[in-house]
């Protein structure tokens, strides 16, 4: 399995030409190209605002204004993390071309998925940066060295639970349907369009359990809050659990890697 | 001289699942909890049984077999697509495979940002592709398309692409599962060029083909697999010899199964007369009818039997019963008859139809200037053909007994079938005996030299 794992280096330049593929593939033929790939949270996020400033004005409370840049820095990072979970469910039997016909190291898949939504991820990062500066919500340098340790702590759990999705999907296809449903009722145990602070102290430890929720968090406290990055710790204690889901994604799949070609 | 593919002892099962299971969904899996058994087989199918054999570095190893017989399964295994379930295969050196042309290709985005990316998945870095690119497109002959998308090319198009960037990769060993039926003739006279040059190079070929002559002309050596077994390995001229004479045989049983069903089948048909005729039953004649129109050909037996053809059997020189021949080959029909009453009036005859029902050779003992006399009893009359000069296919047989006026005692109609073999490709349906003979400054070279002329050429 390890040696498996370590042959992954040996694929970056393959994966970086399938990322660059996916990304150039994915708005060919239409109008406004990559604009869609942030378009949805966009557009979210002008929904929920209004629901929350227009229609229910006091249902949030004033630590969380301006509510839409707040919403902002939640749900860009919850479509990648969903996007990559929804296309990795996919990606070995859409790619099947591939695993069944030439040699093609299957794991690279997964990572592609992952890899091309974190790049439309990124492409969201501007419009973020202009909406703080539309707020005057300054950031401290500081605080910001936390940011790419928050993504490499979403890469590796989003790659792992990718890893199980697309291998357990290749038997049950059902996995997929299942798997959109389990999407919703996760974004709404993720304190994204409220705070952590919004829920009732009884349940808080529920929305703890959420791998999510210290994600969500720690890009709130970095990106909105102003202060110090409070909630480190978590992150941390996550980022050694995203390893071990990592390493227990990419367990399945290798052990399951030899009835692809046959099942796909 | 060190092997370039070993294999040993490779057996490949694949899991066959049960009809319910094809649909096994998570929920119903995790309901019955049997999530663990769900994912074993209920039964399994060997594809590959022990098959051992190995291939040293430069030499061009053939691999033929009937459909099913594993070769594919094989190619696959040493491509290291799928694992073999027992054994091992060991390949030293870079290998590329010519299995699934352009099977990583991406429709949308253009040609030659597929090569780019085909080269990658194939191992080729950034920069060997750049070097080699215009070659690729100069060899798929795709100047004009190369950055059109691929979903815009044709399949024609689209295989050429997948098999120069395959090609181009430049591997020690070059797996090819029948895939030279790529292009029209001058791509594929290139491609044959490409496996020389690779020859020549000493680079080492595996090749999967049904194409037998490129197997003999081409392959250093053979092998010969049936039903996932080793049937034969060797000199490529004796594994193809013993390889066709197989296929052959199994040729013969099935024609001789089908044409006693056939047979069977006819003489069902006048036993129970159909209703049309049953209008007047006292008529012998009228009873078993002819079709309307001679000309058509379908299978069937009819007449009054007053004169019964009770066998036909085709035979070849030495009087055994044969369905399959080559061309030139000598062949013998026997006419089996029981004469009911003795008669002075009768002609037997006999016609050779092929496979689009044309009349190749029609004739019969009255064409043939023999007077009848009489007949009584049981006898044989014999249609014996010296050389029978037909080009491969497949011919269907007319027996007959008649009056000379046409009034039919049996009528077979094509019920006899034979499978003519001949290995050059000739068109038409008859083979005249000919020769070519020529005067002026016009020489030929020795047949089988066809390959080697080619790749003589690149390096000219």
């Amino acid at each position: 399995m390890f040696a498996n794992l370590l042959s992954l280096l040996k694929y970056r330049g393959l994966i970086q030409t399938l990322v660059a593929r996916d990304l150039k593939a994915r708005y060919r033929g239409s109008v406004l190209g990559f604009f869609w790939s942030f378009f949805n949270p966009l557009l979210l996020m002008a929904v929920y605002t209004f629901v929350f400033t227009v229609i229910m004005p006091g249902a949030h409370p004033a630590d969380i204004q301006p509510y839409g840049l707040f919403f902002f820095c939640g749900i860009l990072p919850w479509t990648w993390f969903s996007s990559s979970l929804t296309e990795s469910a996919n990606v070995l039997i859409s790619g099947g071309n591939l695993i069944k016909k030439v040699l093609f190291p299957a794991e690279v898949l997964p990572i592609v998925s992952v890899l091309a939504n974190l790049a439309h991820f990124m492409l969201g990062l501007p419009i973020l940066a202009a909406l703080l500066l539309y707020y005057q919500r300054p950031l401290d340098p500081l605080e910001l060295l936390w940011f790419p340790v928050i993504i490499v702590v979403q890469f590796f759990f989003t790659t792992g639970i990718a890893f199980l999705l697309a291998a357990l999907t290749v038997h049950f296809r059902d996995i997929k349907d299942i798997l959109a449903n389990m999407l919703t009722l996760w974004f709404f145990s993720t304190p994204i369009i409220y705070s952590i602070q919004m829920a009732p102290e009884s349940y808080r430890w529920v929305l703890n359990l959420n791998p999510m929720t210290h994600l969500a968090i720690s890009y709130q406290e970095v990106l909105f809050h102003v202060g110090p990055h409070g909630h480190w710790k978590w992150l941390l204690a996550l980022g050694a659990g995203s390893i071990v889901v990592f390493l227990a994604g990419y367990f399945v799949f290798d052990r399951l890697r030899d009835s692809f070609a046959e099942e796909v | 001289m060190k092997n370039a593919i070993d294999a040993v002892n490779v057996t490949k099962v694949y899991r066959k699942y049960a009809r319910k299971k094809q649909f096994a969904t998570l929920k119903s899996a995790l309901l019955s909890g049997s999530l663990v058994s769900e994912l074993q087989p209920d039964e399994t199918f060997e594809a590959l049984r022990g098959v051992s054999f190995s291939v040293p570095k430069g030499c061009t190893y053939g691999v033929v077999g009937r459909n099913g017989s594993g070769k594919s399964t094989l190619l696959k295994c040493v491509a290291g697509i799928t694992r073999p379930t027992t054994g091992t295969v060991t390949v030293d050196g870079r290998i590329s495979a010519l299995i699934e042309l352009g099977a990583g290709f991406h429709p949308e985005i253009s040609g030659r940002e597929n090569v780019f990316i085909n080269g990658i998945m194939l191992g080729l870095s950034k920069k060997e592709i750049q070097k080699r690119f215009d070659e690729i497109v100069e060899f798929a002959e795709l100047k004009d398309f190369i950055d059109a998308p691929v979903k815009t090319y044709s399949s024609g198009m689209y295989m050429r692409l997948g098999f120069a960037v395959a090609i181009h990769v430049d591997p020690e060993v070059l797996l090819v599962d029948e895939v030279l039926a790529v292009g029209d003739q001058g791509f594929t006279v290139k491609c044959l060029d490409k496996f020389a040059e690779f020859r020549r190079r000493n680079k080492t070929i595996l090749l999967v083909t049904h194409s037998l002559d490129l197997v003999e002309k081409f392959c250093d050596q053979a092998l010969w697999l049936d039903k996932g077994k080793t049937h034969g390995e060797g000199d490529p001229k004796l594994v193809v010899t013993a390889y066709i004479v197989d296929v052959e045989k199994s040729e013969e049983q099935q024609l001789a199964k089908e044409e006693a069903a056939r047979v069977a089948a006819a003489q069902g048909d006048t036993d129970t007369p159909p209703p049309a005729t049953a209008d007047e039953p006292h008529n012998p004649v009228e009873t078993a009818e002819a079709p309307a129109d001679m000309f058509k050909a379908t299978e069937g037996r009819w007449g009054t039997r007053e004169v019964e053809v009770t066998a036909v059997t085709i035979a070849d020189a030495a009087g055994t019963p044969a369905h399959v021949f080559h061309t030139g080959d000598p062949l013998t029909v026997h006419i089996k008859f029981r004469a009911h009453h003795p008669t002075r009036d009768f002609v037997f005859g006999l016609g050779i139809f092929n496979g689009d029902g044309v009349c190749c050779y029609g004739t019969n003992t009255n064409i043939d200037e023999l007077e009848p006399d009489r007949m009584s009893g049981d006898g044989e009359v014999r249609f014996v053909i010296d050389r029978l000069d037909l080009v491969e296919g497949t011919y269907k047989f007319d027996v007959a007994a008649h009056k000379l006026d046409g009034y039919p005692y049996d009528y077979h109609r094509q019920l006899y079938t034979i499978r003519v073999k001949d290995r050059r490709k000739d068109v038409g349906i008859y083979r005249p005996p000919h020769r070519w003979e020529v005067t002026g400054d016009v020489t030929f070279r020795a047949p089988g030299s066809g390959f080697r002329r080619g790749a003589d050429d690149e390096t000219a």
